[in-house]
């Protein structure tokens, strides 16, 4: 391991650290029970195999917005329509399950398929504006996701709502299209192994394949990129395509695996999540199972303790929004590096005079 | 008389461990105008920002009028009575001068701003001064060198006792120039000391009382200005730290690859800054081109590499006109850069160094099949590179960032040579690196030429255009300036006067190309 990784690795923890301490200072300071509080906080998921459960289906959706956001985020592509994507991915799943009839083991396939399809089409809309009319990606995406969330919430009212249901749902998916739960005891579906199959291909697209490569060094400096002969506006469109599609084929698996009928009529904030994940997973694939396990634990032992304690579950935003503020402090620990380099700078340089 | 300032010792490394500036001892008496001259890149924006509290230095101690003291902003510098006028201006165009003047400290009636007061207070003080300006216009309906007239009252409000000027007559006309001349004057009567960038020694000579010359991050000393020659200045400031030699085989020139008509290229602002230039360059020789800096080389090379498409005229490598082909098509044609500014263009500071050997040729087919790379034989080649090329580093997955300036160049030089290139492009190839990596990187430059390759080397180190070069072009304005065959014969103070605009020569037909 080189210097660089240590470096991040110690960087991370102590920001999770530091986070999770200034966390139980405000627990001491709110709660009139704060020993149990933080107890249930940390080790509430692992008191029960439902808890646990709990933590890894949390985890699925988590995985694929992660891996998807991070190859955007790899090509610089700051994109905010993955949020859009996932709605759209759970909204198109839905509707097909309805409207086509499809024997059971290729229904889901076909459906989490046109899921992330249309996915794509939602995070390439802002990179394709950016193409031709250089718009601000940012803005763009972030305003797409308010496009695609009344788009839906049209559909589901004018075109596959159950008028029979209480509230503002779907008719019910027919259980052929529904994700296999694989482990008893627990909603954990089959899901999980394809978001552990998305994070493995993320990454060897992003380290082992030509095309991550180009996008990769155009995230790192577009400038370069151009200079060694790279077509940046084709990596654009590229990053942009394959991470709508994951977090797109995200939302339709978590549909399919954790709902019978589409009820989502505000955004979830998948999309949000995706950028804590990438953030700390330092927009590597590889490691967004583990952020995506870490955020989901965290969340799971939240929900655990406010419904056991006084405080509530808000709490861990707060943990969240300062983990991420330490880690993109770009300033936070780099002192001690600029220190390290200047020394070694200064050595040969007197070395170069005894030389001489 | 009174030293007003004394700088000690001043050294400055930049993150990327570049020593910008190295044990620089400068000092100022009050009441003087004082030059600091030097090339780009010698060190001058930074010891000055060292002293503006923009940058911090390493080691060295400031001295203010007998007291030491830090600068810890630039609030703090403007506090203590440094001001500074910068090149570019940093005004809010859609205010009002006597707004601009006093933005930030407001002359206050209550809570409000006291606009009667604070075009009262403008108004004395551009009179007093002789500046003669009608502060109740907006800056932005005002020509160029009124608005550097507002940055020096802008500086004189904060209580400037220090001034210091930026290239100030880089953007001015003659008159202009000459204008601001008898207001610094003015000031200089007034007790005010000034520091005078720029690298223009004739106004040097008009103005300044003493003139402090810096090159590589070193200060080659203070003169008074009347002792000491134009050419003297000019050779102080871009000669030659100690002679170097290498080994070069006779000259053998082969095909022409590089053939340029006519180019202009525009600026940003519209301005030409390559101005119908035209050239050949053959295989087995090394065409040096000299000048100093923003004499139209970036965009020369901007146009040859393919960085731009915005040119006039014709551009053939191989008789393939460049105009027609991507950056890419052109670097297939056999075409390798070092680029100037190694951090901007040469490579991704954050990424390792492996990533930064191959963005150039990850696609060929011995590194990658359709889509996967070929992980095995990239590390390989990558450890052959390092071995090769002597980069200091503990392996390829260190990032290029956390290497020195020197090792980073020998990234990209390893990255740009291991193509086999018909054509080298060597833009700056050694600025700002220490001895060891400019010297290796030097003889290589010597063996590709001996191997047949056809090089153009741009830079401001006259000791590498001297010894390498076969032919030494020095640019100027934007066209060639003079031309020189037989660079073993000039000299220093010859090339100098070229660079400067001193000198020129008209006659370039049939030295520069065949017709």
């Amino acid at each position: 391991m080189n210097s660089n990784t240590k470096f991040n690795i110690l960087r991370t923890a102590l920001s999770i650290g530091i986070a999770l301490l200034i966390s139980f200072v405000i627990i001491f300071l709110t709660s009139k029970e704060p020993v149990t509080a933080i107890v249930q906080l940390l080790t509430g998921p692992l008191q029960s195999a439902r808890r646990f459960g709990n933590v890894i289906e949390a985890m699925i959706p988590l995985i694929f917005t992660g891996v998807g956001v991070s190859i955007m985020f790899s090509a610089n592509q700051i994109n905010l329509a993955g949020e859009g994507s996932f709605h759209i991915g759970g909204l198109v799943a839905t509707f097909l399950a309805l409207k086509l009839s499809l024997p059971q083991g290729i229904s889901p396939i076909v459906l989490i398929l046109a899921a992330g399809l249309v996915g794509s089409l939602v995070t390439a809309v802002p990179a394709i504006l950016k193409i031709k009319t250089n718009s601000n990606v940012l803005v763009s995406s972030l305003m797409m996701n308010y496009l695609v969330l009344y788009f839906c919430n049209y559909i589901l009212s004018y075109f596959i709502k159950d008028p029979t249901a209480g509230s503002v749902v779907s008719y019910a998916v027919p259980e052929t299209a529904q994700l296999m739960k694989i482990i008893g005891g627990t909603r954990i579906h089959i899901g999980l192994i394809l978001a552990f199959a998305v994070a493995f291909f993320g990454y060897v697209f992003l380290y082992k394949t030509k095309i991550g490569y180009e996008l990769r060094i155009t995230g790192e400096n577009e400038e370069f990129a151009k200079y060694s002969g790279i077509n940046v506006m084709k990596i654009t469109l590229i990053s942009s395509l394959l991470g709508g599609f994951l977090i797109g084929a995200g939302g339709g698996v978590e549909l399919l695996g954790m709902y019978t009928r589409f009820s989502w009529t505000s955004l979830l904030g998948y999309g949000w999540d995706a950028i804590i994940i990438t953030t700390l997973a330092k927009k590597n694939p590889l490691y967004v199972p583990l952020a995506a396990f870490f955020l989901a634990y965290l969340r799971t032992g939240a929900s655990i303790m406010s419904r056991s304690t006084d405080v509530v579950t808000e709490i861990v935003t707060i943990t969240q929004g300062l983990i991420i503020l330490f880690i993109v402090a770009e300033q936070f620990l780099s002192k001690f590096r600029h220190n390290m380099i200047a020394k070694e700078a200064k050595a040969t340089l007197t070395s170069e005079k005894e030389v001489k | 008389m009174d030293k007003v300032l004394q700088m000690n010792n001043i050294m400055k490394i930049y993150p990327n461990g570049v020593v910008a500036v190295e044990d620089v001892t400068f000092e100022l008496e009050k009441g003087e105008i004082h030059a600091l001259l030097g090339e780009n890149g010698a060190g001058k924006s930074t010891l000055m920002k060292i002293l503006f509290g923009i940058e911090y230095p390493e080691q060295g101690q400031i001295i203010l009028n007998g007291v030491e003291t830090k600068m810890k902003s630039s609030q703090d510098a403007i506090k203590k009575g440094i001001g500074m006028v910068h090149q570019h201006f940093m005004l809010v165009p859609s205010l009002t001068v006597a707004e601009n003047i006093v933005l930030g400290v407001e002359p206050k009636n209550n809570a409000f701003i006291d606009m009667q007061k604070a075009i009262e207070i403008s108004k004395n003080l551009s009179d007093k001064y002789n500046f003669d300006i009608d502060v109740t216009l907006r800056v932005q309906e005002l020509p160029v060198g009124i608005k550097q007239k507002v940055e020096i009252l802008k500086a004189l409000y904060r209580g400037a006792d220090i001034l210091i000027l930026d290239e100030p007559t880089a953007v001015l006309t003659p008159q202009e120039t000459e204008e601001l001349f008898v207001q610094l004057n003015k000031l200089k009567a007034d007790g005010h000391t000034i520091i005078f960038i720029s690298h223009k020694l004739d106004e040097i000579k008009a103005i300044c009382d003493r003139a402090t010359v810096m090159r590589n991050g070193k200060s080659k000393g203070t003169y008074n200005v009347d002792d000491i020659s134009t050419s003297e200045m000019s050779r102080l400031m871009v000669g030659r730290d100690v002679v170097l030699t290498f080994d070069k085989k006779p000259l053998n020139l082969k095909q022409t690859v590089l053939k340029v008509r006519n180019l202009s290229v525009a600026g940003s602002t519209g301005i030409k800054r390559v101005d119908d230039i035209s050239f050949d360059l053959k295989e087995g020789e090394i065409l040096g081109i000299a000048g100093v800096e923003g004499n139209g080389q970036s965009h020369l090379i901007d146009a040859l590499t393919g960085l731009t498409k915005k040119f006039i005229g014709e551009i053939n490598i191989f008789d393939e006109d460049v105009k027609k082909h991507s950056i890419k098509e052109i670097r297939e044609l056999g075409l390798a850069h070092i680029p100037e500014d190694r951090m901007t263009l040469g490579c991704a500071k954050n990424m390792n160094i492996l990533d930064n050997m191959f963005s150039n040729q990850y696609d060929r087919p011995e590194f990658s099949g359709k889509f996967m790379l070929k992980t095995k034989k990239i590390e390989q080649r990558a450890n052959e590179l390092i071995k090769e090329y002597l980069v200091k580093c503990k392996s390829f997955k260190q990032n290029v960032g956390m290497l020195s300036g020197g090792n980073i160049q020998k990234v990209v030089v390893a990255r740009e040579f291991s193509t086999n290139p018909k054509i080298i492009i060597a833009n700056q190839p050694t600025r700002g690196i220490d001895v060891g990596a400019a010297s290796f990187i030097r003889q290589r430059i010597i063996e590709y030429r001996d191997a047949g390759c056809a090089i153009i080397l741009i830079s401001a180190d006259l000791n590498e255009v001297f010894e390498l070069s076969d032919r030494l072009a020095v640019m100027y304005k934007g066209k060639f300036s003079g031309v020189f065959n037989d660079v073993k014969n000039l000299t220093e103070e010859e090339l100098g006067k070229y660079m400067l605009g001193i000198k020129k020569d008209d006659r370039l037909e049939g030295i520069m190309y065949e017709q």
